[in-house]
């Protein structure tokens, strides 16, 4: 155990010392879910009136949310890419032989995203006050709600940490980032599950994700639904990936 | 006249070259094929209610999307064209073409070849795919070809951009760096919403100043309302505008890197 954490805060000091040294790897998790606040909470207000839409806090309220747990997403995603690279420097090769538990390099990119999560997550959330948004969840509903971008978070980093070890090239960019982005869109995103229609809806009930999207709003509303649910789906979910991403590296190590 | 022919068969041999580079290439295509046709999926059901809007121009959101395709299809256009004329600076295939008799306005347009076939194929799909969905075109057939035509100067004008940006840049991966602000530019328009229900009134001036908007309505006014003659003139006008300006800014760009070199 002393060595996997041995392992893991190496591995984590190096992942946050490269941001701190060069802030431009933070920029596009930054970047892109602040235009996706704008694109959607901005262009698309109009949708809060359609016949039905009834999110109390509001429109700007209403995709903050997924906008946070998309950052949390997306945080773990660009986690993915830092792996490929180490293994096309040959970064990733020396660390495999260096390492006294080769576990605690999972462990180790994993902490390091949630610690780049942590300051885009402020950012999305100061900006998300300026654009007006409404809270009416309380403390711990909020704590609830940032629980839930933690099991967001953690789960696409382990996802994009296994593809990033399995195929050791950052032309697997599109596979780490495409299931990511088309798992969120294929939640509610624009309205609320009882709002959508035709074959997204029958996809959205569905998806995991959904619950979770729809326990976030409800914390951020004072009105908590599926909590328990979402919290056990992101457990069990952040299970399956550990193992798939302790296979990628299994794949990696016997890559040599 | 024998001039211009010859300038129309140096085009024409490097274009089949360009052509054939990406036609060899092809798995690489099918993303950026794909990606548009998956938001179009997905945001044409999930934005479905807009259509419930007091104002929305039509009743089926499908085919008031269906513009947004034709256009994110046209910026991987552009990418495309830049990373794989940046490729030839690379290489340095550009320096050793500069020293044949070879034009350079032909050593532009024709580099831009193999991203025109892109283009034209990724129209057909997206056409297909929107009769495929149940959007109608309220122009009639005679409509399809003018919107086939549209989003090729569409994509032929970001083709340029993308052309210039290899030139001014000479570096791929700088050219794939670009591509999130042409999305962002996308995004900024009137791409999901018709600019006259924007609620956000900022938003809706950006989307009035943003050509993309003109684009995506030209386009659009073609499926959802029939002839529009101003919403036609206005796309065309910004296609040729842009690629005028993309072509003039190259050409400069052109003779100073091959002098540098």
């Amino acid at each position: 155990m002393r060595r996997f954490l041995y392992v893991t805060r190496a591995v984590a000091w190096r992942s946050i010392h490269n941001t701190l040294v060069n802030p431009a790897i933070i920029v596009p998790s930054i970047i892109f879910p602040l235009f996706f606040l704008v694109a959607f909470a901005g262009g698309l207000s109009r949708i809060g009136d359609v016949p039905n839409f009834d999110y109390k806090p509001g429109y700007t309220s209403f995709q903050f949310v997924f906008v946070f747990l998309q950052s949390a997403a997306f945080g773990g995603v660009f986690t993915g890419f830092a792996v490929a690279r180490d293994f096309e420097s040959g970064f990733a090769r020396r660390l495999l032989l260096g390492a006294p538990r080769r576990s605690g390099i999972i462990a180790g990119y994993a902490v390091g995203a949630f610690m780049r999560w942590l300051v885009v997550a402020v950012i999305v959330t100061v900006a998300g006050l300026i654009a007006g948004m409404n809270v009416y969840g309380h403390g711990i509903q909020l704590f609830g709600l940032f629980g839930l971008g933690l099991g967001m978070n953690f789960g696409a980093a382990l996802w994009a940490i296994g593809i990033a070890m399995f195929f050791r090239t950052e032309q697997a960019g599109p596979l780490i980032q495409m299931p990511v982005f088309v798992a969120l869109f294929l939640a509610p995103v624009y309205v609320p599950l009882s709002l959508l229609t035709g074959w997204v809806h029958a996809v959205s009930r569905l998806n995991p994700i959904t619950a979770v999207m729809e326990a976030g709003r409800g914390l951020f509303a004072g009105s908590p639904v599926k909590v328990v649910l979402s919290f056990a789906l992101l457990g069990a979910g952040a299970a399956i990936l550990a193992a798939f991403s302790r296979r990628g590296l299994a794949s990696a190590e016997r890559a040599g | 006249m024998i001039r211009e022919r010859s300038l129309l068969e140096q085009i024409s041999a490097v274009a089949r070259r360009s052509a054939m580079a990406t036609y060899r290439q092809r798995a690489l295509l099918v993303f950026p094929m794909l990606f548009p046709l998956i938001l179009f999926a997905i945001n044409g059901s999930s934005l479905s209610r807009a259509t419930e809007i007091p104002g929305f121009p039509t009743s089926s959101y499908r085919a008031f999307l269906l513009a947004m395709p034709f256009v994110q299809g046209a910026m991987f256009v552009s990418i495309s064209a830049g990373t794989s004329l940046a490729r030839d600076i690379e290489t340095g295939f550009l320096n050793r073409l500069a020293l044949t008799p070879l034009r350079s306005e032909a050593m532009l347009v024709g580099q831009l070849g193999g991203a025109f076939v892109v283009a034209c194929v990724q129209a057909v799909v997206y056409t297909l795919v929107g009769l495929a969905t149940g959007v109608g075109f309220a122009s009639g057939l005679g409509g399809v070809f003018v919107l086939l035509s549209l989003s090729l100067a569409i994509a032929f004008a970001f083709a340029c951009l993308g052309g210039l940006l290899a030139l001014r840049l000479g570096s791929g991966e700088a050219i794939q760096g670009i591509f999130p602000l042409l999305f962002v530019t996308l995004f900024l328009s009137s791409a999901t919403l018709p600019r006259n229900i924007i609620k956000a009134e900022w938003f809706r001036e950006v989307a009035t100043y943003n050509p993309v908007s003109y684009f995506l309505e030209g386009l659009r006014s073609l499926v959802i309302q029939g002839w529009n003659a101003q919403a036609l003139e206005l796309a065309f006008g910004f296609a040729a505008l842009l690629a005028g300006i993309s072509l003039a800014l190259s050409s400069t760009a052109m003779k100073s890197r091959l002098a540098r070199t």
